[in-house]
């Protein structure tokens, strides 16, 4: 491989979108996400938002890392990998999952994407090469790093599968939550996976960069009659919490990120218990987890119900008012849930379903601050959850 | 339940498989040793290599066998003899031969100050050394997030756990290292990481002198006297020479004939191909053969990466433990020379009576330092660097009467030869011989046979992954609680049923076998938890 002269005058890339996303995003925010610039917003946070629980907005997901991962013994791997039971994911489905440390710590969470039978693609948050390789010591498996040869985008909210009925994917209603699909697109091959990161009704879309204007001016063409928009980080993010979904770095900490003893979160601890499965062969951090589940955890990772409309932003989380058993990792009034809500990190055995906490809340108004205790009610489930986002075949609206 | 039931399986019939054997039987319990060649010994072994010519064949003095095994072994009543003991060193040169004894320089150019300075030297070694020779028999302390100081005051029984049996045994390092009292406690920690170069030059005035001492400190390991942490690995030296009657054979089979008086069943030509694993327990082990042996622990005296990446393999490891097996320094550089030889080799310059003792070539630090640096660049010396021993002058059953076998250590030889070991044993093994034909001139006309033991063969004939001797670089970043790995160090494995007593644990490897008594005790403690 050469490597260009002067390579390193550019270390930030515009997406295969950026012409399109440059050309929409009136407010001209932007922020870097791994080797690339992506919007924050692009036209109004609350619209975007509001478009996407209402009608459907398109998110720029290139720079999600991506890697794929083949050879005779890519299940094996992918099963010493990851916590939960791969050879249960049938070729075109996907599974959300989570990987751990020696320690059985969380290194990171994504989704595999079983393209075919023995393909996988893992789409991870951080970036994962490097373990990857490790945990590829004595298995017969390629294991590449493809962020930049796919582009992608998320398609999401109610009326996203009417736009992929009128882009002319045949049959797309059919298809199931986290299944897979590919159709012929312009001479090349767009891939649509029931999935995404809002909670919603919703698409992801793979295609080559190359395509991937063209990808973008056909969504908009079809799209504009049912209410199409763009949408930034900002608005995603709101929908991320409504979910329920854990962000790396945000509701806990990659473990190869620690320094500190004590600062990482197992699956146990961050509520994805069901993410792990005992009875399959080996996988890195078993030992350790079953000997958390015979310990006992430290930690547990709460939904919470929070009194009032002031967002619990980084509050400390106190039982009956006194005792400090935690904090919370996000927050925001959610105008879906018609709620105040947050996702905390709690001591066990404080914060038992039903259960109820207190957060210390500050905010303030014209700069002058206040500060109240905000009853909290541990809830299960995720804060919105509407049934589009699980009914097959999936609604025009 | 058949009577195997309990039955422990020791992997390797090294010196260390046979200690850990003889003690687990001592302690009543079923042992069965599987050793893959058609003798026990691994590399603590003496072998026909040329008809009637016989000789240690990696392992060639004994210095640091720790006296409280062969003593609770009775290795003497088994077999042990010794054709000598206390062999001095002759360090050959362009000159008169320098012969030392300990701290005393028997004859050599050598001024009044540098024979002072000596034995201040000396003194200190031995007592730095004495620091390190106690900790041999305690089992690493274990530090981690679950360290905790006032663990070490828990009496209670989940506190005696495998992960960390000896919480103590780092405080007595300590406590030894600080009742060394002020002056050599402050010099240790001062010179403990230091390059052996450096501190020579510092003391010593005489170039044969310091090339002499400096040998200490790279010999078997793959670091040049100006590498750092030289020091710490010369005091790994410190003890003095003896030829066992018969080779170092004669240790290792004193240690079977130990292990079987006390109950131990050996089996020798039973190569290990793989371990059972059932759930994450090992469970037993496969013989190349095919035939399957249940065991309620297996030990392994395999080194630790034949042991996890081969028996145990990656995938039933976690994957950080995996990749710190993978990245032990592991790579030898030592060669073993043997040369079956028609008469008494004549070395310029030294008297007959002085030939059966430990001959060097190491004439001075530079001589060292050129010929290490071509193995940085995974090249051979083309002027090696030699520890040889003729010890057919004091063990006349090694060799046919009236002839001798010499047997040598040559450095630097790395394993990871660019040009590669079938290419390169040619003309490595000729700039051999020429050196030595330097200092004995008519040694070529006496050859009967030669035999070239490059770290490539160490390692295919005695299954030592990467061919050191040590399995894995005895130095400090792989020393006490970080040897072979952390996760490890304790002989215990993250594989229950899976323990360790090579070489690549502590304290490693110069036939101490302290690390199958350790282990024996480990596993005596684990396995009643």
């Amino acid at each position: 491989m050469t490597i260009p002269q002067e390579h390193h005058l550019q270390a930030v890339f515009p997406t295969p979108f950026h012409a399109r996303t440059a050309a929409a995003n009136t407010l001209n925010v932007w922020h870097r996400w791994r080797d690339y610039t992506v919007a924050d917003a692009y036209f109004d946070v609350s619209l975007e938002y509001t478009a996407l629980r209402n009608a459907c907005t398109v998110f720029d997901l290139s720079p999600m890392t991506k890697h794929l991962i083949t050879g005779p013994d890519a299940l094996s791997f992918m099963n010493r990998l990851v916590t939960r039971d791969v050879a249960k994911l049938k070729p075109g489905r996907v599974g959300y999952t989570v990987w751990c440390d020696d320690e059985g710590q969380v290194v990171d969470d994504g989704t595999i994407f079983h393209l075919r039978e023995g393909v996988y693609r893992l789409c991870s948050q951080e970036r994962q090469l490097d373990w990857l390789h490790a945990s590829g010591l004595g298995f017969e498996v390629a294991i590449q790093e493809d962020t930049h040869d796919v582009a992608a985008l998320a398609l999401q909210g109610p009326t996203s599968c009417a736009v992929l009925k009128r882009l002319g994917l045949a049959g797309i209603e059919t298809l199931t939550p986290f299944g897979i699909r590919s159709f012929a697109f312009e001479g090349g091959e767009l891939t649509v996976s029931r999935t995404g990161f809002t909670g919603d009704l919703g698409y992801e879309l793979w295609i080559d960069p190359e395509l991937a204007l063209m990808l973008w001016d056909r969504l908009f063409d079809v799209g504009a009659p049912v209410g199409i928009k763009p949408m930034g980080t900002h608005a995603l993010e709101m929908s991320r919490i409504e979910a329920g979904f854990i962000q790396a770095g945000v509701d806990f900490l990659p473990a190869d990120r620690a320094i500190r003893a004590g600062r990482t979160r197992s699956p146990f601890e961050l509520d994805l218990a069901w993410l792990v499965d005992f009875g399959k062969s080996h996988f890195t951090g078993r030992r350790a987890l079953l000997a958390e589940q015979a310990r006992g955890s430290r930690y547990r990772l709460v939904k919470l119900d929070v009194e009032g409309n002031k967002p619990a932003r980084d509050a400390y989380i106190y039982d009956r008012r006194r005792k400090n058993v935690g904090v919370v990792t996000s927050s925001m009034w959610s105008p879906a849930a018609k709620s105040n809500i947050a996702l905390a990190s709690v001591e066990m055995p404080y914060g038992a379903p039903g259960g109820e906490l207190w957060a210390e809340i500050y905010y303030q108004k014209e700069l002058k601050w206040s500060r109240f205790m905000a009853r909290c009610t541990v809830v299960e489930g995720p804060f919105y959850s509407p049934a589009r986002r699980r009914a097959t075949p999936a609604a025009d609206f | 339940m058949t009577d195997d039931a309990g039955r422990i399986v020791i992997v390797g019939g090294g010196h260390n498989g046979l200690v850990c054997a003889a003690y687990l039987a001592r302690a009543g319990r079923k042992v069965l040793v599987l050793e893959a060649a058609e003798q026990v010994g691994g590399a603590a072994v003496t072998r026909e290599f040329a008809p009637g010519f016989r000789v240690s064949s990696v392992a060639h003095l004994l210095h640091a066998l720790d006296p409280r095994i062969a003593r609770e072994l009775r290795l003497e009543q088994h077999g042990l003899a010794y054709a000598r003991r206390a062999l001095r060193t002759v360090s050959l040169g362009e000159g008169a031969p320098l012969v030392l004894d300990g701290a005393n320089v028997e004859a050599g150019d050598v001024t009044p100050a540098d024979r002072a300075a000596l034995a201040e030297y000396v003194r200190r070694q031995q007592r730095f050394a004495a620091v390190l020779a106690n900790q041999h028999s305690r089992i690493p302390s274990r530090l981690g997030a679950g360290f905790s100081v006032f663990r070490l005051f828990d009496r209670s029984a989940n506190n005696r756990n495998t992960e960390n049996p000896a919480p103590w045994s780092l405080a007595k390092f300590a406590l030894d290292v600080r009742l060394l009292g002020r002056a050599d406690m402050r010099e240790l920690l001062r010179v403990g990481t230091m390059n052996l170069h450096d501190l020579l030059e510092d003391r010593f005035e005489s170039a044969q002198l310091k090339g002499a001492l400096a040998l200490d400190g790279v010999l078997g390991a793959r670091l040049g006297p100006r590498s750092g942490q030289t020091f710490f690995t010369s005091l790994q030296r410190a003890g003095a020479y003896a030829l066992p009657r018969g080779g170092m054979g004669a240790v290792t089979g004193a240690l079977a004939v130990a292990a079987r008086a006390a109950g131990a069943e050996i089996r020798v030509a039973s190569p290990v191909a793989s371990f059972t694993l059932h759930g994450d327990r090992v469970t037993g082990v496969v013989l190349q053969s095919g035939e399957q042996i249940e065991a309620a622990a297996v030990v392994s005296n395999a080194d630790p990466q034949t042991t996890f990446l081969g028996l145990v393999g990656a995938r039933h490891l976690d994957t950080e433990f995996a990749r710190r097996v993978l990245h032990i320094r592991s790579q030898g550089c030592a060669a073993k020379l043997h040369l079956a030889l028609a008469g008494a080799p004549g070395f310029r310059g030294v008297p007959a009576g002085l030939l059966g003792e430990r001959l060097i070539i190491a004439p001075d630090l530079g001589y060292i330092d050129a010929a290490f640096n071509p193995s940085k660049y995974r090249e051979y010396s083309t002027q090696p660097v030699l520890e040889i021993s003729v010890p057919s002058v004091h063990d006349a059953g090694l060799a046919p009467a009236g002839q001798h076998v010499l047997s040598a250590i040559v450095q630097y030889a790395p394993r990871d030869l660019a040009m590669g070991w079938s290419a390169g044993r040619a003309p490595f093994l000729e700039a051999t011989l020429a050196v030595l034909t330097r200092y004995a001139p008519a040694l070529r006309s006496q050859i009967v046979a030669a035999e070239l033991l490059t770290p490539l063969d160490i390692e295919n004939e005695f299954r030592i992954h990467g061919g050191h001797w040590h399995h894995g670089e005895l130095a400090l970043d792989q020393y006490m609680m970080l040897r072979p790995v952390p996760g490890a160090a304790q002989y215990a494995t993250p594989v229950p049923g899976l323990w360790l007593c090579g070489a690549g644990s502590h304290p490693g490897g110069g036939v101490i076998g302290a690390a199958g008594r350790n282990a024996a005790r480990a596993v005596l403690a684990g396995s009643r938890a």
